[in-house]
C-alpha cells in the first residue's frame, strides 16, 4: 500500500488534497502557503480533481467564498499564513459560528511589523480564539497525515466545526522529506462521502443563513459552541485510530515522547519537537531522566489528558514559538492551566524561541535541559518567561 | 433525557423556516392607518406594487382587496401614490385610535 | 423558460418571495427593491446579503423574510460569499451530484457594503466571471449604523459624520460613479434602476437573468430617516431622482450604453433636493453656490451619459 516519495511539506498537503478532491477550493497567494495551492491549481489545470477553484483576490475574500461555498453544501478546502490568516480573522469566527466543516492547512508565519516571511506561530496563535480546531504538525508526514484526518473530523456529524492543520513555515512547508502516501482509493474512503447539512443550494427547503441573534440568543448559541468543542477530542481519537489501522502510523490528541518515567520535561509543538527528541536521547544516555510533550491538538486544548501525562514531573519548561506580549507564551498558559489541575505542581519555565523563522539550535535544547535539572534539584525558578537564542 | 434549551437551537444558527418573518406582526407600529374607498378604485395595483411590507391584499383573480393591517406599518406610500378616480383618492390615511 | 409577462394584475397573482414581517423602517425603499427584483422572474434564485438595513431587519433570530435560499456572513464580502455559492453550485452540476435548475444568484449589498467596504470583494468576483448579479440598493449613506456619510452620499448632503456646520456645509465631494466604474470592468451588463420605474427595473433584472455572467444594477433606495422626509415619500423621490436625472436610468449591456427611460422634461435639481432634510442647509442664505455646485455636477453627468448613449446610437 502506498508509495514512498521525497516532497515539500506543501507538496504533501498539495497532494493530500487532490486525493481529497474538494467540491470548492478558494485561494489567494501568502508566502510560503502560495506553493501548496498553486501545486493544486495544476492538478485543477489537467483535470485530475472535480474542484472548482476560485481565486480570489484576498483571504478575506477566500474564506469568505469557502463560508458561502460550504454552506451551499459542499467539501471546501483552502489554504494560508501569516497576513493572510490575519485578514481572514473577521471570517474565521463566522465560519466556525456558522458551523461550516471547512479545512485549512495553515503554514505557520510571523506577523509584521516588522514583515518576516519565515515561521513562528504567531498567526496559528493568533487564532486560538476563534472556535476552529488546530492540529500542529512536526514534519512533512504530519501535515500529510493530519490533513486527510482533519476532513474526517470537520465533517463529523457530531463536529461540524472548521480546522486548521498547521506546519512550520518553510521549515517544514519548503524541506523535502520523506513522505508515505496513502493509495488514492483508500483516502477517498477513508474521507468518505460528503453528507451536507441544512445545504443552501437545496431549493426545495429554502434557508436563511447569518441572523441576527440578540441578546436573548447568543449567549446560549455560544455555550452549544463549547459543548461541540468537548466532544471533539473524542472524535480525533477516533478518526487516529482508524488512520492507524489503514497506515499503521498512530496520532493522539499529543505525543509523549520518554516521558513515562520522565523527571523534567519539555513541552514543545511542532518542527522543534524533532530536534529537541535528539537532545533529549543524548541526555538519556547520559542517565538524566528527561522526557518530551508535543501537542498535536491545541484547539480544543486537551487540559486533563495532558495534566495526566506530565503529573509525575518536577519541572517544566513550555517552548514557545510566539510571544504574548505582556503575558505568557500562548503554549505556556495552556500548560499551566493545565497543571493547576494536579495535587502536585511543578515548577515552571517559559522560554520564547525561533520567532520569525530564527533557527531552534540543539544548544538551546540543551540549555534548556540544563536549567530544568537545577530547578529540579534546587526547587527554585529563576525568570519564569525568557527569550531563548536572542542575540545579546 | 430531556435536552437543554442550548440544546435545542439550530445548528449554526440556520433559520429553517423560510418566510418565518410572517409571525411577527409589525402592524403594531401603525400610528397611520390606511383606509381602502372601493368605489375610488381604479385597480391600478399601485399600492400592491410600491408596499414595502406586501400589506395590500390581492384575491385569486389578482384584484386589489383589502390591507393587511397585521403587518402594514402606515407608512403612506400607498395614499400617495394612489391615482385615484376623477381627482378623488381610493386610499386615504387616517389616524389610528380615532 | 419564457420570460414572465410584466403586467401588474397577472403578478399580483403570485407569491412574494420576500415576506411581510420584516423590520425596516416604515417607508423604506430597501424593500420595495427586493420585492421588485424577485417578482422580476420565476427562476429559482439564491441570494447573499451584505451586513446592513435589509440583513439586520430581514433575518432575526428565528423570524426570515426570505422565502429563497439567502445567505449573510460579513459586511465586506456579499459578493465574495455569493462566489463560493454558486462556485459549489458548479461544481455538484459539473460533478452529477446536483440537477442543473438554472438557479440564479444574487448578492445585494447598501452602498456602504457596495461602494466603500465591499468594493474590492466585488471587483474581485465581476473580474472572475462569476454567474451572478450584484444588487447594490443605494441609500446615499450609512443609514444602519446611524446616517454617516459613504462615497455614495451626494455632494452637500448633511449626514452625522459630515454634518453641515458654520465651517463645512455638509459633504464636499461628489458621490463616486459607481455604475460606471462597474462597467469599466468590462462585464456583460451594467445597470442603474429606480423601484418608481418598476417597468424598467424589472426588464431590466429579466435581461439580466438571460445572460450568462456578471452583472452588476445599482438602484436608487430612498431612507426617509437618512434623507429627512416623509414615510410616505420614497416612491416620490425616486421618481423626482430619475426626473431630474440626477440618478438617470441607463444601461450598459456588452459596453453599449442605453438610456432606458427619459423624463419628459429635466426638472431642476432643488425638485429632489428640497423635500429633503438632508439637504436643507443648502436652502439656506449665501449658500446658493452649493445648490448651483450640485446641479452642475448633475448636468455633466447627464450630459456626458447623453453623448455616450448618442454615441452607440441608442439615446
Amino acid at each position: 500500500m502506498g508509495k514512498i516519495v521525497a516532497v515539500t511539506g506543501n507538496e504533501a498537503c498539495a497532494y493530500a488534497l487532490k486525493q481529497i478532491n474538494p467540491d470548492v477550493c478558494a485561494a489567494y497567494p501568502i508566502t510560503p502557503a502560495t506553493d501548496l495551492m498553486q501545486r493544486f491549481s495544476g492538478y485543477v489545470s489537467n483535470g485530475q480533481v472535480d474542484t472548482e477553484l476560485v481565486l480570489v483576490e484576498s483571504e478575506h475574500s477566500a474564506m469568505s467564498a469557502c463560508i458561502g461555498a460550504a454552506a451551499a453544501g459542499g467539501r471546501v478546502a483552502t489554504a494560508t499564513s501569516s497576513q493572510g490568516l490575519a485578514l481572514m480573522w473577521e471570517m474565521l469566527y463566522i465560519a466556525a459560528g456558522t458551523r461550516l466543516p471547512i479545512v485549512m492547512p495553515l503554514v505557520n508565519r510571523a506577523l509584521s511589523a516588522p514583515l518576516n516571511i519565515h515561521g513562528d506561530h504567531s498567526d496559528g496563535m493568533g487564532a486560538r480564539d476563534t472556535g476552529w480546531i488546530q492540529i500542529y504538525s512536526e514534519n512533512a508526514q504530519e501535515a500529510y497525515d493530519n490533513l486527510v484526518q482533519s476532513f474526517r473530523i470537520a465533517e463529523h456529524l457530531e463536529i461540524r466545526v472548521p480546522a486548521m492543520v498547521c506546519m512550520d513555515g518553510f521549515i517544514v512547508s519548503h524541506s523535502i522529506e520523506r513522505v508515505e502516501y496513502i493509495d488514492d482509493a483508500d483516502v477517498k474512503n477513508f474521507v468518505g462521502k460528503f453528507q451536507a447539512v441544512h445545504p443552501l443550494l437545496d431549493l426545495e427547503h429554502p434557508k436563511s443563513y447569518g441572523p441576527l441573534i440578540l441578546t436573548d440568543l447568543y449567549h446560549e448559541y455560544k455555550r452549544a459552541q463549547h459543548e461541540v468543542m468537548t466532544k471533539v477530542p473524542g472524535v480525533v481519537l477516533e478518526v487516529a485510530a482508524e488512520f492507524e489501522k489503514m497506515t499503521g502510523r498512530k496520532y493522539g490528541l499529543f505525543e509523549e515522547y520518554r516521558l513515562e518515567d520522565a523527571e523534567i520535561a519539555i513541552v514543545v509543538m511542532s518542527s522543534a519537537a524533532g530536534t529537541t527528541k535528539d537532545i533529549i536521547d543524548q541526555y538519556r544516555e547520559k542517565g538524566v531522566k528527561v522526557g518530551l510533550l508535543k501537542p498535536r491538538m491545541f484547539r480544543p486544548f486537551p487540559f486533563t489528558q495532558i495534566a495526566e501525562a506530565l503529573k509525575h514531573v518536577n519541572a517544566i519548561a513550555v517552548l514557545d514559538r510566539a510571544d504574548s506580549f505582556g503575558g505568557y507564551g500562548p503554549l505556556f498558559s495552556e500548560i499551566a492551566g493545565a497543571v493547576m489541575s494536579m495535587d502536585h505542581k511543578p515548577a515552571m519555565i517559559n522560554k520564547i524561541f525561533g520567532l520569525g523563522g530564527r533557527d531552534y539550535l540543539p544548544e538551546q535544547a540543551e540549555q534548556v535541559i540544563n536549567e530544568l535539572i537545577k530547578i529540579s534539584e534546587t526547587g527554585k525558578v529563576g525568570a519564569i518567561k525568557e527569550y531563548i537564542g536572542v542575540r545579546e | 433525557m430531556s435536552k437543554k434549551f442550548w440544546e435545542t437551537l439550530p445548528q449554526g444558527s440556520v433559520v429553517l423556516e423560510a418566510g418565518s418573518s410572517a409571525k411577527f406582526k409589525t402592524g403594531t407600529w401603525r400610528s397611520m392607518r390606511p383606509k381602502w374607498i372601493e368605489e375610488n378604485c381604479i385597480q391600478c395595483m399601485f399600492c400592491w406594487m410600491y408596499c414595502p411590507d406586501m400589506s395590500v391584499k390581492v384575491n385569486a383573480e389578482g384584484k386589489r382587496e383589502g390591507f393587511d393591517y397585521d403587518y402594514c406599518k402606515g407608512c403612506g406610500i400607498c395614499a400617495l401614490e394612489c391615482p385615484g378616480k376623477k381627482g378623488n383618492k381610493a386610499i386615504v390615511m387616517e389616524e389610528e385610535g380615532k | 423558460m419564457t420570460t414572465k409577462a410584466l403586467k401588474l394584475k397577472e403578478l399580483a397573482k403570485g407569491e412574494d418571495r420576500f415576506a411581510h414581517g420584516h423590520r425596516m423602517c416604515a417607508g423604506c425603499g430597501a424593500p420595495i427593491v427586493v420585492k421588485q427584483v424577485l417578482m422580476a422572474t420565476d427562476y429559482p434564485i439564491i441570494a447573499a446579503n451584505a451586513t446592513g438595513c435589509l440583513e439586520v431587519s430581514s433575518c432575526i433570530q428565528q423570524f426570515t423574510a426570505w422565502k429563497i435560499p439567502w445567505m449573510h456572513s460579513a459586511f465586506e464580502n456579499a459578493a465574495a460569499t455569493i462566489s463560493g455559492i454558486e462556485a459549489m453550485y458548479r461544481s455538484l452540476v459539473k460533478q452529477g451530484k446536483l440537477e442543473d435548475k438554472n438557479v440564479k444568484f444574487i448578492a445585494f449589498g447598501g452602498d456602504g457594503g457596495t461602494y466603500d467596504i465591499g468594493f474590492q470583494a466585488l471587483s474581485g468576483a465581476m473580474e472572475r466571471g462569476h454567474d451572478m448579479m450584484y444588487i447594490c440598493y443605494d441609500n446615499g449613506a450609512y443609514m444602519n449604523t446611524g446616517i454617516q456619510r459613504s462615497s455614495a452620499t451626494p455632494f452637500g448632503a448633511d449626514t452625522t459624520t459630515c454634518p453641515a456646520g458654520d465651517v463645512i456645509p455638509g459633504k464636499l465631494q461628489n458621490r463616486k460613479d459607481l455604475t460606471r466604474i462597474m462597467a469599466a470592468h468590462g462585464i456583460p451588463y451594467v445597470a442603474q434602476a429606480s423601484p418608481a420605474n418598476w417597468m424598467d427595473l424589472m426588464k431590466k433584472v429579466q435581461k439580466a437573468f438571460e445572460i450568462k455572467g456578471p452583472k452588476f444594477m445599482n438602484v436608487i433606495a430612498p431612507c426617509n430617516r437618512g434623507w429627512r422626509s416623509r414615510t410616505d415619500d420614497a416612491i416620490a423621490l425616486a421618481k423626482l431622482a430619475f426626473e431630474t436625472c440626477y440618478w438617470p436610468l441607463y444601461e450598459i449591456e456588452n459596453g453599449i450604453t442605453k438610456i432606458t427611460a427619459k423624463p419628459k422634461e429635466k426638472k431642476p435639481l432643488v425638485d429632489f433636493l428640497k423635500p429633503q432634510g438632508r439637504f436643507k442647509h443648502m436652502f439656506a442664505p449665501g449658500n446658493e453656490y452649493l445648490l448651483e455646485q450640485a446641479q452642475a455636477y448633475v448636468d455633466a453627468q447627464w450630459e456626458r451619459l447623453q453623448k455616450e448613449a448618442a454615441f452607440w446610437g441608442e439615446e
